[in-house]
């Protein structure tokens, strides 16, 4: 048997853990403990010169455990597993203690702080002389990637891979891509059209050879790991057959029920039978079945009568459930904005000429119901108020957070009313003016140039005195009450998390942020990747963000999938489980138990059996093995008593 | 002196562990009783863990997974609140208080929750005292 030879390494990481523990008291303590033969302390472990340190004592003194006492195994683990590859000893044979977020940059005092840090160190290396060397498994990745949401992140996304030349499935709930941007008049601050510069990609994903595009779809389950998901989709009925339908529109003016238009936010109607809008990708139509008497009632049958000779149309159709198989997964699945309903002080609901920015944004827009032109129910407002900050910054809503865009939007849109109608009263009540982002302050600065008040303030409420629409608010930098008439009240409502994305969470494991965004693998250096490995985030799902931001983390999530995808191979997780067959009293507990069912039973042998390419190492099994005869390895039994031991030291 | 407690704390790797090192890296301070040890997932937890730390000389056991519904293999979490209330139920039977016992859901945004706990732990056990058996503690 090997002697057991344990280095430990203590970092200071500069001052930050330094500063609270006794690094020199935690070496000498280190070097006292019985399977240690060396120990030392370093300003930076993580650099080159701290793993060359390792490195050269690996060879000089023959270590083959080593302990690492610095910060977080999340953070640093691959890093110091490398170092000891390339000191030729395997890189299971380290353990970290994690000084730092748990223990310096959490405690004050220095004495009880360098006392813990000791237990953490310990525990580490009773872990650590019990760690056994193991062998990491390459697979192929699947060269295709999945990508959930077709707004203009899961396009930019999609067409950054496809280019490649991958194989993307884009899956968009919709009738059609586009997401919100689609809906946008002008954006800011260089004023272009949103639909002419979205478009053109919306074409292109249309049109791509290497990208299979589901609309009117959902994910609806996924299963395996890295390198390899099984992602079952769901493709509702749209009622009309895509491959045959050409567009021809001739069955629209046949179908007998209206309803209100979605994409123009309930301002104007649409058939039901209809397609979301004349750029749609797929321009193809669909049947709302809330509204159809067909789908209703099994009454009318007009358009598919109409369809005689396409026969484009099935009223039966039924949904459809698509297995494809992928690689890497990028979640792209937006967000919703705000329902200023909860703030019902500001009259959202209650008055026709209360509205939110989104809605002003098909009401301004040449595509929208007046083609252009600002009415709102017929009338072109005088007097129009715009209030800032609806459910952003707002504690008591439980939405602290900046939704980033709408400083930025409401200014736009203050410019559109003074272009449109020039005589206009422009008043914009705010708490704080955030133009960060390039050309946004030279933007600001032209808006208020153009005769737009500026008001810092708190609106207490918009209530109707005869027949006039008041905004009551208190001007903060006047200390004084006010009221403002208004024809037309704008509310900058901002983002919050898509209603579907707890359920994207739970199918894709993802965690979600205290705000309820998508969580980040490390907010700084893994802006896009997440805890489950080979799954991404872009766009707003992860955080409120502009459109440049969002084509930015699009393309970089993009380019993270891509390095799993052209390298082809992956590593996957040696820290699995194993049952000893020899003690295996084939109880069959752990086979109930276990989530993957990875788990089978050896008629032949009587004992139960673990498939490794199932098992995800999660060792619920070896936790209920009444025989205790399942070893989950990295984390085993022994190992984990040790470390008892030494934790409470 | 007065008496400060012992608290070993499972922390699942994916969200308590990540809510622990956010608590970090946010700089939330709390007392330096608890001593966590990481394990992949909270079902890996097995009641055996907590009688060895209360053996070797823990005043308290605190458990931590991801929120029911967000674990990382699917359902390992809900193994661990099968388990642990058993457990609790067969320390009671040895005299043992089943507040030292503490099975909670911290996910990986909620560093300052695994603060508040741990203090809140920490303060609850302090009201018990020290965890000690005449004649030992036998495993």
């Amino acid at each position: 048997m090997e002697t057991i030879k344990v280095g430990v390494y203590i970092c200071h990481c500069g001052v930050n853990i330094k500063a609270t523990v006794d690094v020199d008291k935690l070496t000498q303590f280190s070097s006292d403990l019985p399977p240690v033969s060396v120990a030392k302390s370093y300003i930076y472990l993580c650099s080159d010169p701290g793993q060359e340190l390792i490195k050269k004592d690996i060879e000089e003194f023959g270590l083959n455990r080593i302990v690492v006492a610095s910060c977080s195994p999340r953070m640093h683990e691959p890093t110091f597993r490398k170092a000891l590859r390339s000191a030729g000893i395997n890189p299971y044979c380290l353990e970290m203690a994690n000084i730092r977020e748990h223990c310096s940059w959490v405690h004050d005092d220095p004495v009880t702080s360098t006392q813990k840090a000791e237990a953490l160190i310990s525990a580490a290396v009773a872990k650590a002389s019990l760690l056994e060397p193991l062998e990491e498994k390459e697979i192929d990745v699947i060269p295709a990637a999945l990508v959930i949401g077709g707004g203009i992140a899961g396009i930019q996304a999609a067409l950054d891979i496809a280019d490649t030349g991958f194989k993307v499935y884009l899956v968009e709930k919709q009738p059609s891509i586009g997401g919100h941007m689609m809906q946008l008049d002008k954006t800011f601050p260089t004023l272009d059209c949103s639909a002419c510069i979205l478009t053109p990609k919306m074409s292109d994903v249309g049109n791509h050879p290497n990208i299979e595009l589901h609309t009117y779809s959902e994910v609806v389950d996924v299963k395996g790991y890295v390198g390899n998901f099984k992602v079952t989709i769901k493709k509702k009925p749209r009622y009309i057959i895509e491959e045959k339908c050409n567009a021809c529109g001739l069955c629209v003016p046949y179908c007998p029920i209206e309803m209100p238009d979605p994409f123009n936010m309930n301002f104007s109607k649409i058939k039901c039978l209809y397609i979301p809008f004349p750029q749609a990708v797929p321009s193809k139509y669909v049947i709302d079945p809330q509204h159809c008497r067909y789908t209703l009632k099994r009454e009318c049958k007009q358009c598919e009568l109409v369809c005689k000779d396409l026969k484009a149309i099935n009223l039966k159709q039924k949904e459809q459930l698509i297995q494809v198989e992928v690689g890497t997964i990028i979640v792209a699945t937006g967000f919703d904005t705000f329902d200023p309903i909860l703030k019902p002080e500001l009259g959202y609901g209650l008055y026709p000429n209360v509205i939110t920015g989104l809605e002003f944004e098909r009401l301004s827009s040449a595509s929208g119901p007046n083609l252009g032109d600002l009415l709102i129910h017929g009338k072109k407002p005088k007097e129009v108020v715009f209030i800032q900050c609806v459910g952003s910054r707002d504690k008591s809503l439980g939405n602290e957070y900046c939704s980033r865009v709408c400083c930025m939007y409401t200014a736009k849109q203050a410019h559109l009313v003074r272009e449109k109608i020039p005589d206009a009263t422009i008043t914009i009540f705010y708490m704080d003016v955030r133009a960060f982002g390039k050309g946004f302050e030279e933007f600001y600065d032209r808006v208020k140039q153009e005769g737009v008040t500026y008001r810092r303030g708190n609106v207490a409420e918009v209530f109707k005195r005869k027949n006039r629409l008041i905004v009551r608010a208190e001007d903060t930098l006047l200390g004084q009450p006010m009221e403002v008439e208004a024809d037309l009240v704008v509310l900058a409502v901002g983002m919050v998390p898509s209603k579907d994305s707890p359920g994207v969470a739970q199918l894709l494991k993802l965690s979600q942020s205290p705000d309820k965004f998508f969580l980040e693998a490390h907010p700084k250096l893994r802006p896009v990747d997440t805890a489950s490995d080979g799954i991404f985030i872009a766009g707003c799902c992860q955080g409120p963000k502009d459109i440049p931001d969002t084509v930015a983390q699009a393309s970089a999530a993009a380019a993270r999938a891509l390095t799993l995808i052209a390298k082809g191979k992956v590593s996957i997780e040696a820290a699995l489980s194993v049952i000893d067959e020899e003690f295996c009293s084939g109880c069959k507990t752990c086979i109930s138990l276990c989530p993957y069912d990875a788990i089978s039973f050896n008629t032949e042998k009587g004992i139960s059996f673990i498939n490794e390419a199932l098992c995800k190492g999660c060792g619920t099994c070896a936790a209920s093995c009444p025989s205790g005869v399942i070893v989950a390895r990295h984390f085993t039994t022994e190992e984990i008593m040790a470390q008892i031991e030494g934790v409470v030291l | 002196m007065s008496f400060e407690p012992k608290i070993v704390a499972f922390l699942c790797n994916w969200c308590s562990y990540a809510g622990a090192d956010l608590a970090g890296t946010s700089r939330i301070k709390y007392p330096p009783n608890v001593r966590p040890i990481r394990v992949m997932c909270s079902g890996r937890v097995e009641p055996t863990f907590v009688l060895k730390a209360f053996a070797s000389g823990a005043d308290g056991v605190l458990i931590c997974g991801c929120h029911p519904g967000d674990c990382h293999y699917m359902e390992g979490n809900y193994k661990a609140a099968r388990r642990i209330p058993l457990l609790k139920k067969m320390l009671k039977q040895l005299g043992i208080e089943e507040e030292r016992v503490r099975l909670e859901w911290v996910s990986a945004a909620e560093g300052a929750r695994f603060a508040t706990l741990v203090k809140d732990m920490i303060a609850k056990v302090k009201e018990l005292g020290p965890f000690r058996r005449e004649g030992g503690f036998d495993e």
